[in-house]
Parts: C-alpha cells; sequence; structure tokens
C-alpha cells in the first residue's frame, strides 16, 4: 500500500509552503524528506498526518488509528516516567493489559530503554528521549510511521541505534515517511525528497538521484567558478556543466548532488 | 537599545507598562474607597412615610412599606433588597442592619450612633462587624479564579509549548476528548480547593455557613466554568508559559481590585463601577458571601446567577472552540483515507 502525497501544496497567507510536492512510501520502505529550515519538510509530513489541511493536491493515508507520528518536538511526556508514556499512549491507542504490557517490553527492550522504564521523560538523556519517542510512535504498530526530523539534536550513537530500530520498523512491514537535515541518514532510505523552499529539488531512490544529476563534479585547490563551488575536505568541489580540462572529475554522493541542484537552481545551470 | 527595541515588539510587556500604571491610577485614584456614602435603606411599619422624609444623609431609602414587620426587615437583608431596615412603630425605633455589607454596615453604624437612644440598632449576619467573614467568601472565588485561570492556562500552553498537543491533535482521540481530558483535572482540582477553604475559613474564622450548599456549588460550578473558559482561551492566545502568566495578570488584576471582593461596590463611582459588573469574580462574591453569611435564597441571587450563566456559556463555549480549531485545523481538501490490506 502506498501512502504520501501527490501534487501537495499549502499556503499560509501569502506564504506558499509547499508548491505541488509529490512524496510517498510504501509498505516495508522508507521515504526521507530532506532539506534545510523552512524547506517544507515539517509542513508536508504535517499534511500526510493531516494536520494541515493542503490548498491542493491528494494525500493519501490511514486512518488515524494507524498512523504513528513523532513530531520534531520529540513526542514524550516529560513529567510522565517511560512506562507511563507508554500506557498513556498505549490507552489511547485502544491498548490494554497483557497486550499493551508486551508491545512495551518489546519495544523497551529494543530500544535500550528497560532499565530506564520508571525514569521521569524529562530526565532522560535526548538520544533515549528521541528512541521513546519513536517507541511511542510504533507502539499501536502503524501501517504508517512518520517521524519529523527525529535525529535532530542527538548523538552520533544514538542516531545509529536509531536508525537500526527504523530499519527493523521498515523489514516489518511499517511504511516509514521521516525528515532529516542530514544527507548521510538520507543515502540509507528507499527513496528521497529533497525539498528547497517548498518545492521539490529532487526526487527518487538515492541511486537515480545521484545517477540523475545533471553535469560534473571536480575537485580543485582552489575554486575558479566560486558561484559553484563548496569546500570539501582539504580542498573544494566544482559543478560544471561539461568536464573542464584538466578538472579531475569525482564520484558524487548525495551531498553533492543535493548541493548542485540547490545551487543550479538558484543561479542557472551554466 | 536593544531592550527598548526588545520591549517595542514584546506587546505584552508594552501592554503591562502601559495598561498597568492606568489601571492603578484609575482604581486607587476612584474606586478604592472604604467609605460607603449611601447606605441602601428600607423603611418599614406604620411611620414608615413620615420616617423615610426624616432619615439621616447617609441612608439612601429604596422601600418604604407602612405594613413591614421585623420579618419583612430581615428577609430585605437576607434578599439584599436594602442593606439597612428600619422599623418604626417600636420605641426606640428598631434598625436592622446587614453586617455581611460590611462596609455599609459601618458607615450606617457610625451614623445611627449619634441618635443615640432614639434607635435600637441589631447587626445581623455578622454581628461583629468582621472582616475575615466577608473576606472569606471572596477569597474562595480568588482561588477559584487563580486555579481556572492561571493554573489551567499553563497546563494547557505547556502541552503546546513542549509539541505534545501536536501529537494529542494526530491521535485517534476526538478534540471533545481531548478538551475534557485537560480541562476536568483542573476542574476537580478548583472544587477540591474551594471545599478545603470553605471548610478552613469557617474553622479558622469562625464563618458561617448559613444558605443553601447546593446553590453554592452551583454558583462556584458556573463561575468555575466561566474563568475555566479564561483559562483555555488565554492558552489559545499565548506561545510560552511566560506570556499565559503576564495575559492571566490582565485578567485577575481588575477581578482583584474592581469586584467589590476589596473595595465596597457601592463606593465606586459609576464612571469606574461599570467594569466590575463585567467581571464575573462581581458575581460569584455576591453569590458566595449572600449564600454563606445571610444565607440568602437562590431566587434572590437571581442576577448573580443569570449573569454568571451567560459568561459561562459564552465565554466556556467560545474558548472551547478556539481551543478545538488548534486541534482540527480543518478537513484537507480531497483527503482520503486508503484502504489498508489486513
Amino acid at each position: 500500500m502506498t501512502f504520501g502525497a501527490h501534487e501537495v501544496s499549502v499556503r499560509f497567507g501569502d506564504l506558499l509552503a509547499l508548491d505541488r510536492v509529490t512524496v510517498d512510501t510504501d509498505a516495508g520502505s522508507l521515504t526521507a524528506v530532506v532539506g534545510g529550515d523552512g524547506a517544507g519538510k515539517s509542513t508536508l509530513l504535517r499534511t500526510v498526518v493531516g494536520r494541515v489541511a493542503p490548498t491542493s493536491g491528494r494525500v493519501l493515508a490511514p486512518p488515524p488509528e494507524q498512523i504513528g507520528y513523532q513530531p520534531s518536538s520529540g513526542g514524550t511526556w516529560p513529567d510522565l516516567t517511560v512506562a507511563e508514556n507508554m500506557d498513556f499512549v498505549g490507552g489511547t491507542y485502544g491498548l490494554r493489559g497483557a497486550r499493551l504490557a508486551r508491545r512495551a517490553a518489546e519495544l523497551t527492550e529494543r530500544a535500550g530503554l528497560t532499565a530506564a522504564r520508571d525514569r521521569l521523560a524529562r530526565d532522560l538523556s535526548g538520544g533515549m528521549r528521541t528512541k521513546l519517542g519513536f517507541c511511542l510512535a510504533m507502539l499501536h504498530e502503524p501501517t504508517l510511521l512518520v517521524l519529523d526530523e527525529p535525529s535532530t539534536g542527538v548523538d552520533p550513537v544514538s542516531r545509529v541505534e536509531l536508525w537500526r530500530l527504523l530499519s527493523e520498523a521498515a523489514a516489518a512491514g511499517t511504511a516509514v515517511l521521516l525528515s532529516t537535515s542530514y544527507l548521510d541518514e538520507a543515502e540509507r532510505a528507499t527513496s528521497v525528497l529533497v525539498l528547497e523552499d517548498g518545492q521539490t529539488l529532487l526526487s527518487g531512490t538515492p541511486e537515480e538521484v545521484v545517477a540523475g544529476s545533471p553535469g560534473v563534479v571536480v575537485r580543485t585547490a582552489a575554486a575558479t567558478r566560486p558561484e559553484f563551488a563548496w569546500r570539501h575536505a582539504d580542498g573544494f568541489r566544482e559543478w560544471w556543466p561539461q568536464a573542464p580540462d584538466g578538472g579531475q572529475p569525482v564520484e558524487v554522493d548525495l551531498e553533492d548532488v543535493a548541493i548542485v541542484a540547490s545551487l543550479t537552481n538558484h543561479r542557472g545551470a551554466s | 537599545m536593544k531592550e527598548f527595541r526588545e520591549l517595542r515588539r514584546d506587546r505584552r510587556t508594552m501592554a503591562m507598562i502601559v495598561f498597568l500604571p492606568i489601571l492603578l491610577l484609575v482604581v486607587f485614584g476612584y474606586a478604592a474607597n472604604f467609605e460607603v456614602a449611601d447606605v441602601t435603606t428600607a423603611v418599614l411599619g406604620p411611620q414608615a412615610d413620615q420616617a423615610a422624609a426624616n432619615v439621616l444623609p447617609t441612608f439612601d431609602v429604596v422601600e418604604t412599606d407602612p405594613d413591614g414587620t421585623e420579618q419583612t426587615a430581615t428577609d430585605l437583608l437576607q434578599r439584599n433588597t436594602a442593606d439597612v431596615a428600619v422599623l418604626t412603630g417600636t420605641q426606640p425605633t428598631q434598625v436592622y442592619v446587614d453586617g455581611s455589607a460590611l462596609f455599609s454596615a459601618q458607615a450606617a453604624v457610625s451614623a445611627l450612633n449619634r441618635l443615640g437612644d432614639q434607635v435600637q440598632v441589631e447587626i445581623l449576619f455578622n454581628p461583629d462587624l468582621k472582616t475575615s467573614w466577608v473576606m472569606v467568601p471572596g477569597i474562595v472565588g480568588l482561588i477559584l479564579m487563580f486555579v481556572g485561570t492561571v493554573v489551567t492556562s499553563i497546563g494547557l500552553v505547556k502541552e503546546r509549548e513542549r509539541g505534545t498537543l501536536e501529537q494529542l491533535a494526530v491521535m485517534p482521540i476526538k478534540p471533545s476528548t481531548v478538551i475534557l481530558g485537560k480541562i476536568s483535572p483542573y476542574f476537580l482540582l478548583a472544587s477540591l480547593d474551594m471545599i478545603l477553604v470553605t471548610v478552613l475559613g469557617m474553622l479558622l474564622f469562625d464563618v458561617p455557613f448559613n444558605g443553601n450548599v447546593a446553590a453554592f456549588a452551583l454558583g462556584a460550578a458556573l463561575f468555575l466554568f466561566v474563568v475555566l473558559g479564561i483559562g483555555v482561551f488565554i492558552s489559545t492566545v499565548s506561545a510560552t508559559v511566560g506570556q499565559a502568566i503576564q495575559t492571566a495578570f490582565f485578567f485577575l488584576l481588575p477581578q482583584i481590585l474592581l469586584s467589590g471582593f476589596i473595595f465596597p461596590l457601592d463606593a465606586i463611582p459609576w464612571g469606574v463601577r461599570w467594569i466590575s459588573y463585567l467581571l464575573p469574580l462581581t458575581y460569584f462574591t455576591q453569590i458566595s458571601q449572600g449564600i454563606m453569611l445571610r444565607g440568602a435564597p437562590i431566587d434572590s441571587l437571581w442576577l448573580p446567577f443569570l449573569a454568571l450563566t451567560v459568561m459561562a456559556v459564552f465565554v466556556f463555549a467560545g474558548a472551547v472552540l478556539r481551543f478545538r480549531r488548534s486541534l482540527t485545523p480543518g478537513k484537507p481538501r480531497r483527503h482520503r483515507h486508503a484502504k489498508v490490506a489486513a
């Protein structure tokens, strides 16, 4: 089953927050929405879960009881313990008694939160809180899991653990849609949507996106086209429509491709 | 310069800086007056008309009844038709004073003392003119207002501030259930607080409870709906707890100063007093003092009950609908739910 948004536009007053954006995710796959601040990532995810009414376009989502949502704020109740958070959210989704206890125990175990069951959410580390938010969103075994920047502000070790949980969720058949600011994370997704100023910059599988990148990127010690160059390691990378004489073409990754798309979008592909 | 720039953009603080001095100036300039100039008076008994024409300037005759008796006098005071009832036809003339209207009673007793043995004064409902007896029923309202307005708005804003309101809105629960779940604990806590303060007031200060408990509970419930509504409304216009407290201050201060809880309404000039009649605490104080001290029957308090009912309906319903809007941003156009394979 495919979920997502088709040709969705969202307008807040004079601001066109999303301009005919399409995103989808299937059962068992993981779609990452990538973009900087104000790109429209959260608006797109909030549209998919029904919090924002699109001005035009179509949203394809399961009923609310089959959606798991973790907002960018983390989605945990700080004055409740880990167990109480589980009880509250589980109860809201109709989980009770042994079924809730079994599911909560299973998720806390997988998230490494068993020892923290009785700790208040506000006393958890950022990484642990994020994992708790993920557990709460997954508690009722949703068909569609929507996570708004779950890894922002989380330490690298916790990010790895979070991605393990995400991969397990997708492998179990959940359709996952998440937003992130990290392009290296997006490379692990089944498909990627790169947004800028509410518009689609790139979309497809990471391989398709990389393969479809126009022109060539070369490595240089000093930028000869500063408007199309960006710092990388101890030198620069520079985009050219065609390979320049003497340039050293490099194998681009998703980050390079997104930068090229953004630069050419703003400055024209010449 | 940085502070001025920030202040200029902080409209609530600016409003506080501008509004507060004006409010305090108006209140303490016009309203802060404990001396009641006109004491509402009923003159009863065979010489009622003659006596009414000759009362001291302090007394403002609002009713004369030549057939009136001692029972009539008590009833008129109990129903708050007058603060003083003069019963003619006895020697000396009997004067009944409503002690629950503390400042009117003090003004009346002071004036009557000058008449010496010509009158016999009996103070009803608060014989020793104790301030605590008058304050405790008002404090009950103040407590309800504090919990209903400040605590409720903070609780709701905290939920929004930490983003969990967003999550509640996405969960498969009706907005009405979310609102009920958020508001009912505060309703319960405020009710418990009210019972605690009332009982403590009775135990510590010997404040009587002469009236109908059910009528008092009804008045408190209506008042609670109004103040909870104000609390919910404040939460819808505040993004942070700080803003909620600041906004609540604008609602609380006029009620404390102008509701008759501290300064008697009769002593506030009409230029300011009309504001008092827009404030729910004014009506709750009338109900709580009336029922607790005078044992006033509910029909004699129809006006404050009606005012609180109207306020409860409009304020609570309006605030809840506004809060509901933040949970349901409107159905997405052409939104549809996908059929999911089992």
